[in-house]
């Protein structure tokens, strides 16, 4: 099947790609730019784990195809923030427990980061029905829940 | 995934010629139904034709006594319409309850009435709200429109540009959906417009329907007890591992109310 040449933007980063029309947005960024912060649970829309941002707003990456990301910017968890200097979603995540296996983490921690754009004072109704893409089959949500309330306290103080 | 050629028009008159040439072609919305049915390989076509590039067909508008969505507008963008909140409320909330965020990001009104799922909202939407669609070379009421388990009336490579939504005097939307995928276990979507009442349900049967002893009930009586006493036959009605069809048939009872319940809260 023919290749097509997709330019996609990863976290600030331009690439351009020849890639097979079917092949999916997650296993772009996982294989061929070897950004497996991404995870893929489920490969069919139910889980969330492989939730990015596109062009502003969370997507499922395996419900999206490379080539319908030509053009568009992409952040994943790798832009998120780094070990030294954490995003302070990642930071509450890590002080509060906010994940055990890490399996859904960099899903968890996109859609909170989205919530948190449009909601600065989230309730704990508005966090589980943001989360509610999002599966975790380790914490049963509370450290979570609380981690994203601790996410935006911390940045409610420190300002974006 | 079986493979296939891509194509991206910028424009319908370009999306209407590739579908056109092609011998099995599809039109690709938000993906958010199409993409796992392709996956699972219960579906495949020779060409897929990407409409997300067209942004004419993109936008909400308010018209003379209608709102118009266009079809590749996506469920947040309904949730978060001025123009949807003021003029039919219970749109925006049926948009609203839609799968969850990510679905919403990309899911589109186009793709959800073309894919027809038994268990979709929009549908309810559009019969309830006595919608009309728009399509490349036609308008097709909504009433015509749904026709059976994943199936519509549109014709080989007609798209979907646009939807019409007639405002209502009042209008109500009540769901009871699967906890785990949000879809319409479920759900109903009234309207009263000038004494007339449509009252649509969607998640009971192969696609969505209307259910006329309530309407009438409803036309005399614009409240939830008007239709005390009616009861929905569960015969022909949805059974899977969420409900059977009795739960069903008294769902579309609990579910009729609220919606007019809703209606009347607005
Ligand atoms: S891997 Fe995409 S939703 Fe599960
Ligand atoms: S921490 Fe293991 S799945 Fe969420």
């Amino acid at each position: 099947m023919e290749r097509e040449t997709i330019s996609v933007t990863v976290n600030g980063r331009a690439y351009e790609r020849a890639v097979e029309p079917r092949r999916l947005l997650s296993d772009f960024l996982r294989e061929d730019l070897r950004l497996t912060g991404t995870h893929v649970g489920c490969e069919h829309g139910v889980c969330g784990s492989c939730t990015v941002m596109m062009d502003g707003v969370t997507a499922r990456s395996c419900l999206t195809f490379a080539v319908m990301a030509d053009g568009a910017e992409i952040e994943t968890i790798e832009g998120l923030g780094s070990v030294e200097a954490m995003h302070p979603v990642q930071q509450a995540f890590w002080e509060k427990h906010g994940l055990q296996c890490g399996f859904c983490t960099p899903g968890m921690l996109m859609t909170a980061v989205e919530l948190l754009k449009a909601n600065p004072d989230p309730s704990v109704d508005d966090i589980r029905d943001a989360i509610s893409g999002n599966l975790c089959r380790c914490t049963g949500y509370q450290t979570i829940v609380e981690s994203i309330q601790y996410a935006a306290k911390l940045m409610r103080e420190d300002g974006p | 995934m079986y493979p296939f050629t891509y194509h991206r028009p910028a424009s319908l008159d370009d999306a209407k010629a590739r579908l056109s040439a092609s011998e099995d072609g599809r039109p690709l919305a938000g993906g958010m139904s199409l993409l796992p049915t392709m996956r699972f390989r219960l579906t495949s076509c020779a060409d897929l034709v990407d409409l997300n590039g067209i942004e004419a067909l993109a936008g909400i508008e308010r018209g003379d006594g209608h709102v118009r969505i266009g079809a590749m507008t996506r469920h947040a963008a309904v949730v978060e319409s001025p123009e949807v909140g003021e003029a039919i409320p219970a749109l925006a909330a049926l948009a609203g309850s839609i799968g969850d965020v990510q679905v919403r990001n990309r899911g589109t009104i186009g793709g959800s009435i073309c894919f027809a799922d038994p268990a979709a909202d929009y549908p309810a939407g559009l019969l309830g709200l006595g919608a009309t669609v728009n399509t490349d070379r036609r308008a097709i009421a909504a009433d015509d429109f749904f026709t059976g388990l994943y199936e519509t009336a549109l014709e080989d490579g007609e798209i979907v540009v646009s939807v019409d939504f007639p405002v209502p005097a009042r209008a109500g939307w009540a769901k009871f959906g699967n906890q785990a995928s949000r879809f319409a276990v479920v759900a109903v979507m009234v309207s009263l417009s000038g004494g007339s009442v449509r009252l649509a349900v969607t998640g009971a049967r192969s696609h969505v329907f209307r259910v006329p002893e309530m309407e009438q009930a409803l036309a005399g009586d614009f409240s939830a007890e008007a239709m005390d006493g009616i009861a929905v036959s569960s015969e022909g009605l949805n059974e899977d591992l969420h409900a059977d069809k009795d739960y069903r048939a008294h769902l579309i009872g609990v579910m009729a109310k609220r919606a007019v319940r809703d209606a009347l809260a607005q």
